[in-house]
């Protein structure tokens, strides 16, 4: 297929992961503001949203501080912010538009139909919560449409392949990025583990990436920050872990690979990833530092989607 | 200006008869189901995205065409005669073009002056002597047609360069038979859906000779802001065939190859929507970031077919149309089937005096515009448009055409206040391969939608119909 077709297509999955991201970050950042103030401390929760979607220090060059109202406008619909929900669906239609051969009608259609809503039902953005509520809404479905379109429509080749290793990698930079931003309230030596302040915290982290149910159904346990940090990094069964985005990703690249009948750097980057995380325990994580071991992560993460720009895209 | 011919209606209150079906069924139909109907189709165009850009309008950058419920009908009888027709027409345009680039008779022969050709902007010096494969210029060709009577069609235009709008044609119809399967059941409408089959085997059938048994067919496009990309897109869909850029071409050893995550592949017929002066810096205009540098040097070389050729705006162009019944006379030795819309031209003094004279009943047109920009329509303009227009062709007399105010055809059209004629025309598309030229029996039917206006251009506010050849 074309380069700039596989292109299109790895970068517009990658945008709709994007979009439900920030979706769910601002759903989980409201959930905890909402607690009184005893139970979140005196963190400024819409700061580390704004961390935690990468766009921080973009935003404080226009503005002071960060509240409810300047954060979920500049992640939902700020022009100004290259990365906001708005920017993430409209790049999502121009690169559909260029790829519209590639993709199956059920996707187009998922693409253009939230589109026009945006542009219809939600250019001035929202003014109630409630209102705020079902654009939240209509951002996580339009991705799981669109990701369930893919699923059930694409054909098994190469362009599937791009547009999966576009989400997985997306994805995995996204989890990275929320464990980056938290990781001091996971770590073990805090005091008061169990408290109802870091209970919160760790329910936010996981109700971000869609993961508070599973918690308890792969531990049985209350909520451990320990625990939180295994499913999200190692455990290979949660759709979003790190692990088992980079286990799609190396048999994505597996696949391309055995159909061009080719192996390349890319491969051997995202295997050399894997079987780091797979020989990983949390101990080792820990006595390693967290900190440390997320930002070599994301490092690594974002070189494999050079190597695969270099490799393939261009 | 005459009372214009209604495509439906027999002044006297007689229907045609391709019609009488139709007018039945609208009888029976009420209103609102008609107006249902409207929004659904609406809807749909949307829903697919089937849009255009009009260049100069920042406000909305994609737009619909409105789509006109009621469909345009012709009888068997009168497709045969105009397919006909149009055949010898685009026969004639294709030994014009290979003639202007070679032998150069018909300049001999005094048929057309050679000024016309050799200082036209849109003649190729880099064509001369080219063989293009299997001599075939013109492969996809659209000609716009109008009726004034119920005897005669008469060609408003060429187009021999880039046409647009089959994929209308294509949808109008997919949009009808989900909207109206009734209105199918009671009619034998021709199908147009093998068209794109038809290109595609043109367009194989003209690939070099050194391709290989299985040509490689790309379609060419400017890209997603060009206003026709929502065409190129549906048609390398329906084809089967990559929608390139320039950017994913390259030239390497005078071969054009594409690039794709498995490395790079040559291509042998370039479907090219892009226009000449585009298609490659290093020939034509040099700031062109849209085309591909060295492809007009594989074109020489022979190793690429580019479909439409370049060069061929030499055998469209407005100037040269008045001089079609002649060409048609030379080359075939054929009285033409199809005629001309009677044209002045303003480079000979004698019609010049004529047109300024008569600014108020004409419509001149620049030779080299298109999209119906930048023409006067006299009987609709102001007093001051018109003497601005006069000063603007005192100028440059070469640059324009003039011709008379034609009462373009009406058809039954869905207004606010209900069904009301208007003004329509008809654009076929004409492919050639290698081996022979066909058409599929329809075409774009566009519709003027506000009331008495003759500009059936969609950047004008136009709008299009679905077009019915029944088979009888």
């Amino acid at each position: 297929m074309l380069s700039r077709t596989a292109e299109n297509l790895y970068w517009l999955a990658r945008y709709v992961e994007r979009a439900e991201y920030l979706a769910r970050t601002i759903d989980a950042t409201l959930r905890v503001t909402a607690l009184p103030a005893a139970y979140i401390g005196k963190t400024n929760e819409w700061d580390s949203a704004l961390l935690t979607a990468g766009v921080a220090e973009s935003f404080y060059q226009t503005h002071e501080e960060a509240n409810e109202h300047n954060v979920v406008d500049y992640l939902s619909f700020s022009a100004d912010n290259p990365s906001s929900i708005r920017n993430c669906i409209e790049a999502a239609r121009l690169n559909s538009r260029s790829v519209r051969t590639a993709l199956t009608s059920e996707m187009w259609d998922t693409i253009n139909s939230a589109w026009i809503e945006l542009q219809e039902v939600w250019s001035k953005g929202t003014s109630t919560r409630e209102d705020l509520a079902k654009f939240l809404r209509f951002v996580q479905e339009t991705s799981l449409r669109f990701d369930g379109s893919a699923y059930r429509t694409m054909l098994r080749n190469d362009a599937y392949w791009f547009s999966r290793l576009g989400l997985h990698l997306e994805r995995a930079d996204n989890t990275a990025r929320i464990l980056d931003v938290k990781y001091h309230v996971l770590l073990p030596e805090e005091e008061h583990v169990g408290g109802p302040l870091d209970f919160y915290q760790w329910s936010s982290i996981l109700r971000s990436v869609s993961a508070l149910t599973a918690y308890h159904w792969v531990y049985r346990e209350t909520l451990k920050p320990w625990l939180v940090a295994d499913l999200l990094i190692l455990n290979g069964t949660l759709p979003r872990s790190l692990a088992s985005c980079y286990d799609n990703l190396v048999r994505n690249l597996d696949q391309i690979g055995v159909a061009y009948g080719r192996q390349g750097p890319a491969q051997r980057h995202a295997r050399g990833i894997r079987n780091r995380l797979e020989h990983s325990n949390m101990n080792d994580i820990f006595q390693h530092g967290v900190h440390e071991f997320i930002q070599e992560f994301i490092a690594d993460n974002s070189r494999l989607g050079e190597i695969i720009t270099k490799q393939y895209l261009i | 200006m005459a009372v214009a011919f209604d495509e439906m209606n027999i002044p006297g209150g007689d229907l045609r008869p391709a019609y009488q079906e139709l007018a039945r069924w609208l009888k029976e139909t009420p209103p609102e189901a008609l107006e249902y109907r409207r929004q659904e189709a609406e809807l749909l165009f949307r829903r697919i995205g089937i849009t255009f850009a009009v260049y100069g309008d920042s406000e909305s950058t994609e737009r619909l065409i409105p789509f006109d419920v009621i469909p345009r009908i012709m009888s068997g009888k009168e497709w045969t005669v105009l397919e006909k027709g149009l055949k010898q027409r685009v026969k004639a345009l294709n030994m014009f073009l290979r003639d202007i680039y070679h032998g150069r008779d018909i300049l001999r022969a005094e048929v057309v002056p050679e000024d016309l050709i050799f200082q036209n902007p849109v003649f190729r010096p880099e064509m001369n002597g080219q063989q293009v494969p299997h001599d075939v210029y013109v492969h996809i060709a659209g000609i716009d047609i109008i009726r004034v009577d119920a005897e005669d069609f008469i060609v408003l235009e060429d187009n021999a360069r880039t046409p647009s709008g089959v994929s209308y044609m294509l949808e109008n119809r997919e949009i009808m038979m989900r909207l109206f399967p009734d209105l199918f059941a009671r009619h034998k409408v021709a199908p147009v859906e093998r068209y794109p089959d038809e290109l595609l085997s043109a367009l194989r059938s003209v690939a070099p000779h050194g391709a290989s048994g299985e040509p490689t067919v790309a379609l060419l496009t400017p890209g997603v802001y060009n206003s026709a990309y929502y065409e190129h897109s549906f048609l390398a869909d329906k084809l089967g065939i990559e929608l390139v850029e320039g950017r994913d071409l390259i030239v390497k050893n005078n071969e054009v190859f594409m690039r794709t995550t498995e490395g790079v592949k040559r291509v042998d017929v370039i479907y090219r929507r892009v226009d000449d002066d585009f298609l490659d810096p290093l020939t034509f205009r040099p700031d062109s970031a849209l085309g591909v540098p060295g492809l007009m040097s594989a074109y020489a070389a022979g190793n690429i077919t580019l479909a439409n050729a370049v060069g061929t705006g030499i055998a469209d162009d407005k100037a040269i149309y008045s001089y079609m019944p002649e060409i048609v006379k030379f080359y075939l030795g054929e009285e033409p089937i199809l005629k001309n819309v009677q044209t002045w031209r303003c480079r000979e003094p004698k019609d010049l005096a004529y047109v300024l004279d008569h600014l108020g009943e004409l419509v001149v047109k620049e030779v080299h515009g298109s999209g119906g920009y930048g023409m006067l329509i006299g009987p609709a303009a102001t007093k001051a448009t018109i003497e601005a227009f006069r000063e603007k062709l005192k100028r440059e007399p070469e640059g324009f055409i003039a011709q008379p105010t034609l009462a373009l055809s009406t058809c039954p059209t869905c207004t606010a206040s209900g069904l009301a004629p208007r003004h329509v025309d008809l654009r076929p598309f004409v492919l050639t391969g290698s081996k022979n030229t066909t058409i599929v029996p329809g075409g774009l039917t566009r519709v003027a939608l506000k009331e008495g206006s003759l500009v059936v251009n969609s950047s004008q506010g136009g709008g299009t119909k679905d077009t019915w050849i029944l088979d009888e």
